[in-house]
């Protein structure tokens, strides 16, 4: 008698912790209706003959348990409002081995192997520190101030300033809403949404972030309202692309993976891809970790100023690093090294490919990096020099005013963008199949986005942010943004402790 | 809420102290009898040509730190004369901390190459100040403060303002609303010849504080209205701003009118002056060796009223103050929010 094979795959089996349900009474399956099926572009749903009474067969959707995770498109689309996504985790007995770390682990022996990857930002249950700050308001003493019937201003300059009368001021980035849309490449996402993002950002003065992957010829005409990016893969740049901009960034992280470069796969490297990155159709666009001619300050002093050269001294300059603890020296160095301004990036910042181990585990909460940036630039005394950007995790127009109390001059913002085209926040950027035709040129999908319907929704998410940060200075007694700038004053701390508040620059709500 | 009164002689005719004292007398309204204070410009002829250090000293004479503040100012200059400041304790203040005011000339050969003999003395105020118990009140040449908890004529009584005489009077009646009421916390605010006395609540404090501790100014009197008399300083005598544009800085236009006159120094110094912006509500009358400025927040949310009459020019919270010293004016308006009111004295009396 022969031993029995021993079979172990389904050991390390996992069914998604989401799929879609069907109500089939609302379902109209029975009229050949399958739109879900087509939505699904992660293959999740099929079609499942079924006999009707009659004898006839009808073709009724069927959830195949191996792809959901939640994007919700399926739930959006349906005509009938018949989907339901449910969730159903893996339950553990365990107390500490619970779902994710059992998950990850069986993904890793299994059958995928290697570094597990993620889409968007951090998870993980660090404390969020927006939320454990309120804002003081005018009672009696001071009058609160009526946007709708008093001017409330909210326009930034960033850029180096002078600190005395007669000095000089460098070029300047004019806003109208102290919001600008971070980097996301072309490559990352498509062109229809990078030409949504200048639309937007042209209709309501303000900017956008090209990101590492070029800034392709046809949105060129944008560029008074574009932030060009140079990383350490040096995609497409050169100088009509720098003097195409509005101002240039020099990436030297970003929040969701510190010390981590970027891969494009060689497969999402279309024509236009190619083009505008300048790198061979279908070769793999790799980013480096470091940039290979940066290892250290006095490096990036001489790329600054390589910039500044090649663009005649006519636009302002930023760095943008991920926020690490050492973010005060760092910052300073850069501002002394000539940046205008300098983005700090938390790690909570979105992305669309990061290995999940750096995604949760490295990097600072933003709040604590901007506030720390802005303190030492202060007791330097040369807080004047540079613009501070606070990035990673704002989820609303308070997080983006909590910033600018903490030391920002203003803020990008990078999922939120996503969210207000619809995405669902899945964690699927890297597999080229959004739903929602964002991180994705497949042609099929990126047609999802209509340029003009998503150019309004980000201009729509831009005004009602302003329209809340004008109602929050108002009940300040604030109205100029200026006047919040490292205006800690201003904010309380709820159940943080000495540590986080002295960090914070802040008093405990009640002091 | 509180009450403010500047009287300004652009002659140099000098005045006593008992007509500023009914003035902010009769706004006992608003005040409630936490903070009330004078100060006057020409009170020390015989002596001003040299800094007047107005030192408050808590508790009495036997505070510890009085030899330390003594010791550091004879390191620093010449003291021509010090002396116990007279003070008159009544049944309404019964008693207060050690007041003392120190004539001083800074001791030339340690004024460092980059700093001006006021950089000199600024600093030796911010040193003075970080020290325990001990503030310096006022420090400009010719200038008198007198301040104190109490109502604004209790502490001129506790005081005897009326022995002292000037061509410029400016004083404040109090109604604490962020900060206790203690005796350095009344206005005025003073730096070398400048001083504020303000009604309102400064929301801006935070950001104004920071930048201003860029270039050595230690906000340490709890109170919000000492950052005014800071940036006035560093801008109008560090940066050699003129005065209407030291006061656009702190109250500007908006840049929708800055957009539409497309006035390039006003872009400018609103964008290198950011932080320095004031807001929230306020009416000040704030007062320097050459005049004095009276200028309300850019949405006019505290009363201040300007007359003139003859050579004198008054600026209050209220008009009765002035009807009450004055009761024919050539002139009396109440100025718009952010439009500064500036009187210059005369050539001669700054000779």
């Amino acid at each position: 008698m022969s031993a029995k094979t021993v079979q172990m795959k389904n050991n390390w089996k996992i069914i998604p912790a989401f799929h879609p349900e069907f109500d089939l009474d609302r379902c109209d399956y029975e009229n050949g209706c399958a739109v879900c099926v087509h939505e699904c572009s992660f293959g999740e749903i099929s079609l499942k003959p079924v006999k009707g009474a009659d004898g006839q067969v009808f073709y009724r959707p069927w959830a195949n348990m191996s792809a959901c995770n939640s994007c919700q498109r399926c739930v959006k689309m349906c005509p009938q409002n018949a989907i339901h996504i449910a969730h159903q985790p893996m339950h553990s007995s365990h107390g500490y081995w619970t779902e994710n770390p059992v998950s990850n682990i069986w993904r890793q022996a299994g059958s995928e192997g290697g570094v597990l990857l993620v889409g968007t930002g951090a998870t993980g249950p660090q404390k969020r520190y927006f939320d454990s700050m309120m804002f003081d308001a005018c009672q009696v003493t001071n009058p609160s101030i009526d946007p709708l019937r008093e001017p409330m201003e909210i326009r930034r300059y960033l850029g180096r300033k002078s600190d005395h009368y007669g000095g000089e001021v460098g070029p300047q980035l004019e806003l109208e809403v102290p919001i600008m849309f971070g980097a996301m490449s072309f490559g990352a996402v498509n062109l229809r949404v990078h030409e949504a993002e200048a639309t937007a950002t042209r209709r309501m003065g303000t900017y956008w972030n090209t990101g590492e992957g070029g800034f392709h010829e046809k949105l060129r005409h944008f560029g008074r309202n574009t932030i060009v990016q140079v990383a350490s893969g040096r995609f497409g740049v050169s100088e009509d692309y720098l003097k195409s901009a509005a101002a240039v960034e020099i990436k030297i992280g970003q929040g969701a993976k510190p010390g981590i470069g970027g891969h494009l796969p060689g497969e999402k490297v279309s024509e236009a891809i190619s083009k505008t990155r300048m790198i061979p159709e279908g070769a793999d666009a790799l980013s480096p970790a470091p940039h290979h001619d940066i290892y250290s300050i006095e490096d990036l002093r001489q790329l600054i100023f390589a910039i500044k050269e090649s663009t005649d001294y006519h636009l302002p300059v930023s760095v943008k690093i991920s926020a690490v603890n050492n973010v005060a020296p760092i910052v300073s160095g850069i501002a002394r090294a000539g940046a205008d301004i300098i983005a700090i990036d938390g790690f909570r910042g979105g992305t669309g490919a990061t290995p999940l181990q750096i995604r949760q585990n490295t990097g600072i909460p933003v709040e604590l990096a901007i506030s720390a940036a802005d303190r030492r630039l202060t007791e330097e005394g040369i807080r004047n020099r540079v613009s501070l950007v606070a990035s990673g995790g704002i989820q609303n127009s308070s997080d983006v005013l909590k910033a600018i109390c903490l030391g920002a001059d203003a803020v990008y913002v990078g999922t939120p963008v996503l969210i207000a085209l619809g995405c669902g926040a899945c964690q699927r950027c890297f597999t080229g199949k959004c739903p929602y035709g964002i991180t994705t040129n497949r042609p099929g999908l990126a047609e999802r986005i209509n340029v003009e319907e998503a150019a309004q929704a980000l201009t729509n998410l831009l005004h009602a942010w302003a329209e809340e940060i004008k109602e929050l200075m108002g009940s300040m007694g604030i109205s100029a943004i200026e006047a919040l700038r490292g205006n800690r004053d201003r904010l309380r701390g709820v159940g943080l402790n000495e540590e986080e508040l002295k960090i914070l620059g802040i008093k405990h709500a009640g002091a | 809420m509180c009450g403010i009164v500047g009287i300004i002689n652009t002659d140099g005719q000098l005045i006593d102290g008992s007509h500023i004292r009914e003035a902010i007398r009769i706004q006992r309204e608003r005040g409630n009898g936490l903070g009330g204070g004078f100060a006057v410009y020409g009170a020390y002829p015989e002596n001003r040509d040299k800094y007047a250090f107005h030192l408050m000293y808590e508790g009495d004479r036997s505070n510890p730190v009085i030899p330390v503040v003594e010791s550091y100012l004879e390191s620093r200059a010449h003291i021509h004369q010090s002396e116990q400041i007279p003070v008159y304790p009544n049944d309404r203040i019964p008693r207060g901390p050690y007041f003392k005011r120190y004539f001083l000339k800074p001791i030339e050969e340690y004024i460092a190459p980059e700093q001006t003999e006021e950089d000199y003395i600024v600093e030796t105020v911010m040193a003075i100040n970080r020290m325990d118990g001990a503030y310096v009140i006022s420090s400009g040449k010719n200038l008198g403060v007198f301040k104190g908890v109490g109502y604004p004529e209790d502490v001129a009584d506790y005081f005897r303002i009326e022995d002292y005489r000037g061509y410029m009077w400016i004083s404040h009646n109090r109604f604490p609303t962020n900060t206790p009421g203690w005796w350095g916390g009344a206005h005025p605010f003073t730096i070398l010849d400048k001083a504020v006395v303000h009604n309102g609540e400064i929301t801006s404090y935070g950001t104004n504080m920071r930048w201003l501790e860029m270039y050595g100014y230690y906000c340490l009197l709890k109170t919000d209205t000492e950052v005014i008399t800071y940036i006035y300083d560093k801008l109008t005598r560090r940066d050699s701003l003129p005065k209407a544009d030291a006061c656009f800085v702190m109250a500007p236009s908006l840049w929708d009118e800055i957009d539409r006159t497309k006035d390039r120094k006003k872009r400018y110094l609103r964008q290198i002056y950011g932080p320095a912006i004031v807001n929230g509500p306020f009416g000040i009358v704030l007062s320097h060796r050459g005049g004095a400025i009276v200028l309300n927040d850019r949405n006019k949310l505290r009363p201040v009223v300007c007359a003139r009459a003859g050579n004198t020019y008054y600026a209050s919270s209220e008009e009765a103050s002035i009807r009450l010293l004055s009761p024919e004016v050539d002139r009396i308006w109440s100025p718009k929010g952010g439009e500064p009111v500036i009187i210059d004295l005369a050539e001669e009396v700054l000779q």
